[in-house]
């Protein structure tokens, strides 16, 4: 028995030299909380990434995934943990920058209330629409919209998600904000109403829109990024197909409570870089349609700024869409 | 059908290596586990696993991740049959048949039969994952709000046919139910309803929340009150497996569960649950006796079962051929499917033709582990019943507990449950049953959802669920639903019902 409350205390004393001292951070394993259900496109790139971390931290970084109030409850739930460097987050486009617009009773504050650690990875969002539909390219898609936008049924995965996120973003800039908008309960259901032809158009992440596209079940008219994927080289770029204005990404990223300590920043980013350099992580990213983030984008300073940059960009839009 | 065995040669050279068998064998036999443990779902099994997998080639990955999902199926029977608690929306009939059979001493029976259903039904739903795995997706696809909301309706007439009691009592928990699954935020305009300001019920109540609550914690706490009916459950055991008059009696209600499962499961928005309540309602309309139903008739276990595990297995259909995951289980194999680098679409079957056919002769051997896996344990989970009631109850009190945290990790789902369990222990008291209630709430949520979504493509006009030149299955299942009603409601029907049910 005494050896037993010896060793509890051993074990106490190094836990909490452990969280003390941040220079030998970290002493045990990292939460990584990714806010929505495990294998959705946050959760995949958060595993890939935070297998590779676990490896340069020499402590596991355990995905823990906590959804709900599309994304901003685990989001929450990281931000608000103590700021020892051991709870961050995965959080996305709208968790991150689309999120104070939309939820307005928000528990966190993305712009000044958080560490950033680094963008983990760019997805580009694809306007696709079902194959039958009259509009051949991007310029006839966006003169049919405009002429017709009481015919038009768009599909998006929820309020609050990358789908709706993105589609309010090209409604608001073509100017018809009140067209019709079916919500489904995810990517896959509002997919599948779009390949049997019961809706029209919707906006969407390449990783879930790529293989329908190239087995011709849905067409896609443009990416909404400044280059054409390699994953759908044929599909031109908003600029190309002439909505140059329609530029989104639906990056993923990292961040931590505000006051986690330097060092422990410092080795996150380092472990961050190191996963997005190595080859098998790579592969794996980009055979998922992913953008690998500039040098810039990997730091905090650059990370925040990409925050900043979309939430400037979505605020305006959002807070006046209907809902 | 050359090509058919020559796809299916390709699919057992792939399946029948060491390496795959093996893991066959460790996805059920870990799928077998969770689905016994209350609570704990392949949901949340899958993803805690799927790290392991890492490492292995994504064919073996899958083969194991689908062998925990159809395992579940297979075990979940288990606990709703020995101590009545459904694990899953789609054992939830099982409970009503199989947990007084076994108050009767004949839970080997249950036990034996739900395994042999579930065998026949797996294997013939395999057979049709294979044979018309292709043309099968177009049904998928002619399934779209309106016909997908007239099926529930549907779906909700059964329920009124799953009542043991009053019918009356019976429609009022079916309501409940739909006002339960009305609660949190609202999927068109994002406002939160019925949350009172708390965010934990934003995202509404969880499934496993209410049916551990008002099955598990409440069927504990009711049989802390009366010894003498636990004794009963204790001392009778009885014969461990079906006899053939058992089984005799239950062939005709495995091929109907199987068939109605089979095509349920096919439907995207998870159709699979409508299939035990289907099959349930069907054996009770055609019973020659149907007041035996609610008391431990054995084709309420043989058909509900059946149709549960065909369901499982065709559910695969839309995610395999269109790339499309139609429920939560198959969204996380899309997951696991894209972490291996193998992105679903409707192409899978032509560029991974190992993966495709390789996972359908895996879930055939699949489904022969199971049986060899379970009919042996029929014997030890029935002693289980033998366990001193100071010892179960505590521990099927944890188990719940850790079911319900590791579904979302949040600690307020296991007091939500606490709270529903004292519910549900009222709801016992006044007798009113918990079955409808589940039912109402499962498919509430799936009807408003389409409901909604039909109404703002039609623009508001109803006429879309009875336009019969453009929808004529909507308007079909509408008719189904109106007959089944007014068998159900005929007075006379129901006078001699009531005679026969209610003190």
């Amino acid at each position: 028995m005494k050896k037993l409350t010896l060793g509890l205390a051993a074990a106490f004393a190094l836990a909490f030299a452990g969280t003390a001292n941040a220079q030998n951070y970290p002493t045990k394993p990292i939460t990584m909380i990714v806010p929505f259900a495990a294998g959705g496109p946050t959760d995949i790139i958060a595993r890939i990434v935070g297998e590779n971390m676990s490896k340069t931290l020499g402590q596991q970084v355990v995905v823990e995934n906590v959804a709900g109030a599309g994304g901003t409850t685990g989001i929450a739930r990281a931000l608000t943990s103590p700021p020892d460097g051991y709870t961050i987050a995965m959080g996305h486009l709208g968790t991150f920058s689309a999120a104070p617009a939309t939820y307005p009773g928000l528990k966190y504050d993305p712009i000044n209330g958080m560490q950033t650690i680094g963008l983990a990875g760019g997805t580009p969002i694809l306007i696709v629409a079902r194959k039958n539909l009259e509009a051949k390219d991007l310029k006839e898609f966006v003169a049919y919209v405009k002429a017709n936008p009481d015919k038009l049924n768009e599909a998006h995965a929820g309020v609050g998600s990358v789908s709706w996120t993105t589609c309010t973003l090209l409604k608001g800039q073509l100017g018809v904000p009140k067209l019709n908008a079916v919500a489904y309960r995810g990517t896959g259901p509002a997919l599948n109403d779009l390949v049997s032809g019961q809706v029209d158009f919707m906006c969407d992440q390449i990783v879930s829109v790529a293989e329908q596209v190239k087995a011709d079940t849905i067409k896609a008219y443009a990416i909404a990024s400044p280059q054409r994927s390699p994953a759908l080289p044929n599909v031109p770029t908003t600029k190309e197909a002439g909505l140059p204005e329609f530029q989104i990404e639906a990056w993923n990223g990292i961040a931590a409570p505000k006051g986690t300590p330097k060092e422990a920043v410092d080795k996150l980013v380092d472990a961050l870089n190191k996963a997005l350099n190595d080859e098998g992580v790579k592969k794996r990213l980009l055979d998922l349609g992913t953008v690998m983030p500039t040098a810039e984008e990997r730091t905090p300073a650059g990370f925040a700024a990409v925050v900043k940059r979309d939430a400037d960009k979505l605020s305006p839009i959002l807070a006046a869409a209907p809902k | 059908m050359g090509e058919m065995i020559s796809h299916l040669t390709l699919g057992f050279g792939v399946a029948l290596t060491l390496q795959n068998i093996a893991l066959c064998f460790v996805g059920c036999l870990v799928g077998t586990l969770i689905g016994v443990l209350p609570g704990v779902g392949p949901i949340a099994t899958i993803a805690m696993l799927l790290p392991i997998t890492f490492g292995l080639d994504p064919v073996g990955a899958l083969i194991m991740l689908a062998g925990i999902y159809y395992g579940a199926q297979y075990g979940g029977s288990t606990t709703a049959i020995l101590v009545n608690i459904p694990g899953e929306a789609t054992s939830v009939v099982t409970t009503l048949d199989g947990h007084q059979m076994a108050k009767q001493g004949r839970a080997g029976v249950a036990l034996g039969t739900a395994a042999l259903g579930s065998f026949f039904a797996g294997c013939v739903a395999t057979l049709v994952i294979a044979a018309l795995g292709a043309p099968l997706t177009k049904l998928a696809l002619l399934f779209g709000p309106a016909e997908y909301f007239s099926l529930m309706v549907m779906g909700l007439c059964f329920a009124v046919v799953l009542a043991r009691g009053s019918i009356l009592k019976a429609f009022c928990m079916i309501m409940l139910g739909l006002l339960l699954s009305t609660v949190g935020t609202d999927l068109e305009t994002g406002q939160e309803r019925m949350t009172f300001g708390f965010p934990p019920l934003s995202d509404g109540i969880d499934f496993a929340v209410l049916a551990m609550g008002v099955f598990g914690f409440a069927e504990v706490l009711r049989n802390l009150e009366s010894p003498e009916t636990r004794d009963v459950v204790r001392t009778k055991i009885g014969r461990l497996l079906p006899n053939w008059e058992d089984i005799k009696q239950s062939i005709n209600p495995v091929l109907r569960g199987t068939t109605i499962g089979a095509i349920l499961g096919i439907l995207p928005g998870n159709g699979a649950v409508l299939g035990p309540f289907a099959s349930y309602t069907v054996e009770k309309k055609l019973a020659k006796d149907p007041s035996r139903f609610g008391r431990g008739a054995i084709e309420g276990v043989a058909g509900p079962e059946s149709a549960n595990n065909a369901g499982a297995q065709t559910a695969f259909i839309p995610l395999l051929t269109l790339g499309i995951p139609p429920n939560a289980v198959m969204a996380l194999m899309v997951g696991a499917m894209t972490i291996h680098g193998i992105i679903p679409g409707p192409q899978v079957m032509t560029k991974n033709p190992e993966l495709f056919w390789g996972m359908i002769a895996s879930m055939w051997i699949g489904n022969l582990m199971l049986l060899v896996i379970n009919l042996p344990l029929v014997g030890v989970w029935v002693k289980l019943l033998q366990v001193p009631y100071r010892l179960m109850f505590p521990a099927i009190l944890i188990f719940c507990c850790i079911g319900i945290y590791s579904v979302n990790n949040q600690p307020v789902d296991v007091a939500f449950t606490a709270l529903f369990g004292l519910f549900g222990y009222l709801l016992i008291k006044l007798g009113f049953e918990p079955a409808p209630m589940l039912l109402g709430f499962v498919l509430g949520k799936l009807m408003e959802e389409k409901l909604r979504q039909a109404l703002i493509i039609s623009r508001g006009s109803f006429y879309t669920f009875i336009d019969y030149q453009n929808r004529p299955i909507s308007l079909g299942l509408l008719i189904v639903s109106i007959i089944v009603l007014v068998i159900a409601l005929l007075p006379a029907m129901s006078k001699k019902r009531d005679e026969v049910f209610t003190e």
